[in-house]
């Protein structure tokens, strides 16, 4: 059993005082409006109406909202169902990083739900119009508007307590209406709806243009050529059989910039005719994070549009944890029928099922001492843990990561089995929270997750965290410095396959064939001897 | 913070919530310095040389320069000492991509970074 499963009550007995200052210490008792204040930026109007909302709040926001809340409670079953369905047993009270992070109760996934779940029942249940308070029913006010802002904008739509909740509860699909329902009565998010709005004007989150990329690209080649020696090509908008649509951040940001560099390597040694889309330069869907299908659908039909464009036979995706939800779940039914596509390969498929088949088919060559000065644990990415999966059997997007890892690495272990796999920990900065102004939550929610990672640290020394998520990466390289880690403790996870890896002609193979033969040659020798 | 307005020279220049300033036109020397002092920043010839960097970079790109190729810039400059990351950091605490950005008056770099 691990500090997270211990009996809330118990917990909390003779704590010392000081223990309330240490970032990894649980105050499970709940302490009533302790993350009130925290609160992201709003949207101004140029960022609400390209993605086709009011700029601010309409005069009839009360009626707007809750013919929202009607239309929604038609169109998803699932979010009817969920706001019907729950008994207040209690079992995700606790299960939240958020709430375990803030001891607010409004950020225990049941909590939560009902700052919608009251609204709902005054308008849309008999006993709720007849006896609101006896049902806990209650008007939608300026207020509660402004209280959902604040909630719903502290969950990252990780799904945890949905695994659980008896009756499968997804706190996150409510998250999602919420956040639609205000969109729509023109209350939005600074950091998701300007993101979303550049994605639409420029191709990406990061509003990256296309002369920009193919310098950054045309560096990275030079860069991996000074490294091994081999020319290894990182082509853009160039016919081909594969396209890979990838985070923005890749292009970008430390450590992800890494993984790409990983994934040329690997297309290049697996002799791959691949490319990457100016158009489609963002593999990240954020109006996923906002429950919206329009916006969510526009962004998808990109990657449509570019495998149209390009000819090509397949379509990967990076290392992005919501990218491969809306791409694993959701691409079929935004932009198919992908029927142009090769049939022989699933649409679409995932970077690390890609570079594990061709593990599998002795297409790479690894020199796994590269990675021996690391001792290296795998973060789930909430999205590939508990939204999708990879291979074609269930728990594949678990072991395939982890069976890469271990062909690449020779220390690999585990973080506590209740903060892995289906039970992993968020970051703290997903679903749209991975903005600067929420630092303090960022903070606060990650560290449960780095609490299990000290574990990993003082059990087995583990000293990297890889991970499959451009979110997860730049969170953790911004918190784990406040936890005592570096910014570059956490890696991508096609770094260490980047690192190892022996590309045919590169110094790295020559290196290892003199070593090889000096081996060989020592060997013989203390064979004569 | 909230947008608001530095001042510059006695001067008006609008910025937003986080402090970006709102028409890039308005930029200048004074300005930098002043923002920098908001920062916390001392500017030194090493932070000048990384703003000016950005600046010329965003002249032809209009996007701020991956980290890894500010890294590159400065190591050719001033050599491997200051050509790294953590020298960055050193120079820029909050980031230099996010920082070092608003400092040169450019805006923030979105998305997952």
């Amino acid at each position: 059993m691990s500090e997270l499963d211990k009996n809330p009550e118990a917990a909390t007995d003779d704590v010392p005082p000081e223990a309330q200052e240490d970032p990894l210490y649980f105050a499970w008792e709940p302490k009533e409006g302790a993350s009130a204040h925290i609160q992201s930026f709003k949207a101004a109007p140029e960022f609400q109406e390209p993605l086709g909302y009011p700029g601010e709040l309409v005069d009839n926001w009360k009626e707007v909202a809750l013919a929202k809340m009607e239309e929604l409670r038609g169109k998803f079953r699932s979010f009817r169902l969920f706001l019907d369905i729950c008994v207040k047993c209690g079992a995700c009270t606790d299960k939240c990083h958020y709430y375990m992070g803030t001891s607010d109760p409004k950020n225990m996934p049941v909590g939560r739900q009902d700052l919608l779940r009251s609204v709902y029942r005054r308008y849309f249940t008999l006993p709720g119009k007849w006896f609101p308070q006896l049902v806990g029913a209650r008007e939608l006010t300026e207020d509660v508007l402004e209280e959902w802002y604040t909630y719903y904008f502290q969950c990252s739509e990780c799904r945890r307590c949905s695994v659980y909740c008896p009756y499968g509860i997804d706190t996150a699909e409510i998250t999602m209406a919420a956040r639609e329902i205000l969109d729509s009565v023109g209350i939005g998010m600074k950091y998701t709806n300007e993101i979303i709005g550049k994605v639409f004007k420029v191709g990406n989150n990061l509003g990256l243009p296309k002369p920009a990329l193919q310098s950054t690209l045309e560096d990275l080649e030079d860069e991996i050529e000074e490294d091994t020696g081999v020319r290894v090509r990182l082509p853009l908008d160039e016919p081909a059989d594969i396209l890979l649509v990838t985070p923005s951040a890749d292009f970008f940001a430390e450590p992800h910039i890494d993984g790409l560099i990983g994934y040329a390597k690997v297309f290049h040694a697996t002799g791959a005719k691949w490319t990457l889309s100016s158009y489609a330069s963002e593999a990240a869907n954020f109006a996923m994070f906002i429950g919206s299908y329009e916006n969510m659908r526009r962004i998808a039909l990109r990657i449509r549009k570019a495998a149209i464009d390009l000819g090509v036979k397949r379509i990967i995706i990076g290392e992005c944890g919501h990218a491969w939800r809306a791409a694993y779940q959701f691409l079929n039914t935004l932009a198919g029928p992908f029927d142009f596509l090769d049939p022989n390969y699933p649409v679409p498929q995932h970077i690390c099922e890609y570079t594990w088949e061709a593990i599998q088919k002795g297409l790479l060559k690894f020199d796994k001492s590269q990675n021996d000065h690391l001792k290296v644990t795998f973060h789930d990415s909430c999205n590939v843990a508990r939204a999708s999966r990879m291979g074609d059997y269930p728990g594949g997007q678990f072991e395939i990561p982890r069976n890469i890892i271990k062909a690449v690495c020779n220390h690999f272990y585990e973080m506590p089995e209740d903060t892995i796999k289906e039970a992993t920990l968020c970051c703290g900065g997903g679903g749209g929270l991975l903005t600067d102004d929420l630092m303090e939550l960022r903070k606060k929610g990650g560290s449960p997750r780095m609490k299990a990672l000290k574990q990993a640290t003082e059990e087995y020394g583990v000293n990297k965290m890889a991970a499959i998520c451009a979110i997860c990466k730049t969170q953790f390289s911004k918190i784990m410095p406040m936890f005592g880690y570096g910014m570059d403790d956490i890696m991508s996870l096609h770094q260490l396959v980047s690192n190892a890896i022996i590309l045919p002609g590169s110094e790295q193979e020559k290196e290892l064939m003199e070593a090889e033969a000096e081996n060989a040659g020592e060997n013989a020798g203390e064979g004569e001897a | 913070m909230s947008a608001g307005y530095y001042e510059v020279n006695g001067k008006q220049v609008p910025h937003d919530e986080e402090g970006y300033i709102t028409n890039l036109s308005d930029w200048s020397k004074e300005l930098a310095e002043v923002i920098a002092k908001q920062e916390n920043i001392d500017m030194t010839d090493e932070h000048w040389e990384v703003v000016n960097f950005l600046r010329e970079y965003y002249d032809e790109y209009q996007i701020a320069p991956a980290i890894r190729v500010l890294v590159k810039a400065m190591k050719k400059k001033f050599g491997p000492e200051k050509g790294n990351n953590k020298y960055l950091y050193e120079l820029f605490p909050y980031g230099p991509a996010k920082q070092a950005c608003k400092i040169a008056g450019l805006p923030k770099p979105t998305g997952c970074v």
